[in-house]
């Protein structure tokens, strides 16, 4: 199998390969790069006239939901989601049915994913699970640590719920260290937040809703990171949403810590006046907040505080969220806006260098997790995304590969687009790929 | 000819034209209440089905009389005792209502937002009569027209609401209204049961509630709920009453008579004291009066336009 990449223009981390070139990936490697090549019949030519080539990208925040709400998504629409919006690899959140907090649960979800079944799916997107720290999420006792990692759980988060015991927490983070694995949390005072679903702000004052205010996420953010300074392990804060967590991170990362932390697209670009309409759609936990925050988090892009940008790709079911705002569960999908929402706000609007957004969104999330990076070496498998930053379109979520069709961005004019991945000898290219 | 209007979610985004005509038209419905036959043929042929997800007596009634006085068929639907009770979606059960044809719908329900839900699903006219902690603009629409006619006018008034604010959707639509028509709100009550940001619609907060009685025109005194004692919202119903309690030895330190109001039910000798509830200040029963023709005023103007 041959594919033949003419005039890409190549987005290449190590800074090797940065403009345009020639690439030919053999049986999934790649083989060739350079200024003009070619020659050899191939089974695919697409001529890129300049779009881009990067490593794939990768999110590092997906709620597959399988195993035990498949009608929400499951693996295999998971990750067609995943490669229609650019990734090649994705690690999933333990908040299943069961949840995954045994080995057995672990190799089920990474036995199906080598599979990935009815779809034929198997190994377009690389997936990986991330494990829980508690059993059954409940914060109260370790789940089996090492048996996880040695079934393969990269990480451990209890996402969805913080792990709010400072105890628990502590022995997470030294047991954890041990392993060399990250603990991801969810920053969450519950006592706090109890019943608020909208961030408590002058703006959803108006609004009538229970609200939660940011101090919750905030008290725990900096408590996980006095616990890491005393007794160690290696800490990852998701979807933070506030300014004051974005600047608790960059003291910490100022002290050396080993601290690092994502933002999803949402909590960038969304903000909390959108409730104004009671549209479960932009329910999300931690909540949508303020137009400030919006604009510290940009900036903590900027300043290489925040490290990953994460989906948070939280997938319901149309007649879960279609219903009274309290009803409705937390969350939106994500992995086929993602690639839309950045390239529209932070690379045409010039925020960030082309450079960084392919850190953000492919490099770091890796590096967070301990998984390698690909390259575009001679010889080296290709795991690449190719990204149209030009195509202009309007989202429709029934368009979406992911079985469900919560998003706010929903309406959106984005403009730049994913349109195919290459994964080792499978690939996907979409049908925007012109 | 009236305008009308084509739901009735909340004060937060009516107009002051709008909020006008309601008052205005409910002016000439409770005319209509004093006449020996107090009955309009206005909406003949139109049925009103009422969808209360939470418990309500005097809400409910209240509805329920405004829509017989404008000779609308009724439809009474409970959430105990319904397929509510049997897991049906809130859409569902709209849709189900509305299939059987009916014209307007009005529903109280625990949930904020859920009244707009349902507008975006309904061809019909909504109209709410309540939800969650958001709003509750008829009873907003009824203490306004209450304080119009004692007083006058509503510009410039000072009117404080005193209580439970955070939990409150009287005192929000009563907020939302009031400012909209110029007047003076403040908010008394614990620093625990009053929400943040509310300085930017113009509201005063006050701890002290002698210091309100000396600046009131009128006194909104909302009911206490009791379960939020339980719920450590404050100290006590005793340090509640104590501090922020409307009892006549407070009301006599005022310079001017204060006209009392409360949604009701009351918490007699908690949140009011009996005196003070049936005392000469108290307007506290025509409140009751007028929010039915506040009601067949609102079910006026939503429901001509839809029929």
């Amino acid at each position: 199998m041959k594919i033949f990449l003419k005039n890409a223009r190549v987005v290449d981390p190590s800074g090797k390969y940065d403009g345009l070139f020639d690439v030919l990936i053999v049986d999934g490697f790649i083989q060739e790069i350079g200024g003009s090549i070619g020659g050899n019949p191939v089974n695919h030519e697409i001529n890129l006239r300049g779009k881009f080539v990067m490593p794939g990208l990768f999110d590092m925040h997906t709620h597959l939901r399988e195993p035990g709400q498949e009608y929400k998504e499951d693996i295999a629409s998971g990750v067609a989601a995943a490669a229609n919006g650019g990734f090649t690899g994705i690690a999933a959140m333990p908040n299943t049915d069961p949840v995954v907090d045994s080995a057995d649960v672990v190799k089920y979800v990474l036995d199906r994913a080598r599979q990935s079944s009815e779809a034929g799916q198997g190994g377009l997107v690389n997936v990986y699970q991330i494990a829980a720290i508690t059993e059954s999420r409940k914060g109260e006792r370790l789940s089996e640590m090492k048996d996880l990692v040695e079934a393969g759980a990269i990480a451990f988060s209890d996402d969805g719920n913080a792990v709010s015991n400072s105890q628990v927490m502590r022995l997470a983070l030294e047991y954890s260290s041990m392993l060399g694995k990250p603990i991801i949390q969810h920053c969450e005072d519950r006592d706090l937040t109890r019943s608020g679903s909208a961030n408590e702000s002058a703006e959803t004052i108006k609004f009538g809703l229970k609200t939660q205010h940011r101090v919750a996420e905030e008290l725990i953010l900096s408590r996980d990171i006095r616990l890491l300074e005393a007794f160690g392990g290696r800490y990852h804060a998701t979807h933070i949403s506030t300014a004051q967590s974005a600047a608790c991170v960059a003291d910490a990362k100022r002290r050396g810590l080993p601290v690092t932390c994502d933002v999803t697209p949402h909590h960038l670009f969304l903000d909390d006046s959108l409730l104004s309409t009671y549209d479960s759609d932009y329910k999300v936990n931690p909540p949508l907040r303020t137009r400030e925050d919006n604009e510290a988090l940009i900036a903590a892009l900027k300043d290489g505080t925040i490290d990953a940008i994460a989906s948070d790709h939280a997938p319901h079911a149309i007649h879960e969220k279609e219903v009274e705002f309290d009803a409705a569960p937390f969350g939106m999908i994500g992995l086929e806006t993602t690639v839309g929402a950045v390239m529209t706000r932070l690379y045409h609007e010039k925020t960030l260098p082309l450079r960084q957004i392919v850190n953000l969104l492919a490099v770091n999330p890796r590096k967070i997790l301990g998984i390698a990076v690909p390259t575009f070496e001679l010889g080296a498998r290709a795991d690449i995304s190719i990204i149209d930053p030009d195509y202009e379109w309007t989202v429709n979520p029934d368009e979406f590969k992911s079985k469900s069709r919560n998003t706010g961005f929903k309406g959106w004019k984005f403009k730049g687009s994913a349109v195919g991945i290459i994964n080792g000898d499978r690939f996907y290219f979409s049908e925007r790929l012109k | 000819m009236a305008q009308g209007i084509k739901n009735l979610l909340g004060l937060r985004d009516l107009s002051a034209e709008s909020i006008t005509e309601i008052l205005d038209t409910a002016r000439s419905f409770r005319e209509v209440l004093e006449r020996p036959i107090k009955k309009v043929p206005t909406l003949q042929g139109t049925t009103v089905v009422n969808l209360f997800f939470e418990s309500s007596t005097r809400t409910r009634i209240s509805f329920e009389l405004a829509e017989r006085r404008l000779s609308a068929d009724v439809v009474n639907f409970a959430a105990s005792g319904s397929s509510v009770s049997k897991g049906e979606t809130l859409k569902d059960t709209a849709r189900n209502i509305e299939a059987m044809k009916t014209d307007v719908v009005v529903i109280r329900h625990p949930s904020t937002g859920a009244p707009h839900f349902l507008s975006r699903l309904l061809k019909s006219p909504v109209i709410n009569a309540g939800d969650g902690i958001n709003e509750h603009p008829t009873q907003g629409l009824l203490d306004m027209f209450t304080m119009r006619e004692r007083l006058g006018t509503l510009k410039g008034i000072h009117v404080c609401i005193v209580g439970d604010i955070q939990h409150s959707r009287v005192a929000r639509s009563n907020i939302f209204g009031l400012v909209r028509l110029g007047a003076k709100v403040a908010v008394c009550g614990p620093k625990t049961l009053i929400p943040n940001y509310l300085e930017q619609f113009g509201v005063k907060t006050f701890y002290d509630i002698d210091k309100v009685i000396q600046w009131a025109d009128v006194l909104n005194v909302l009911r206490i709920q009791l379960e939020r004692e339980a719920g450590g919202d404050f100290p006590s119903i005793r340090e509640y009453r104590l501090y922020w309690g409307i009892n006549k030895t407070r009301l006599e330190k005022a310079k001017k008579s204060i006209v009392i109001m409360h949604p009701g039910p009351i918490n007699r000798g908690v949140e009011l004291d009996a005196d003070v509830a049936d005392g000469d200040a108290s307007v506290i029963l025509d409140q009751v009066t007028n929010g039915v023709a506040v009601r067949m005023a609102v079910l006026f103007l939503t429901g001509v336009k839809s029929s």
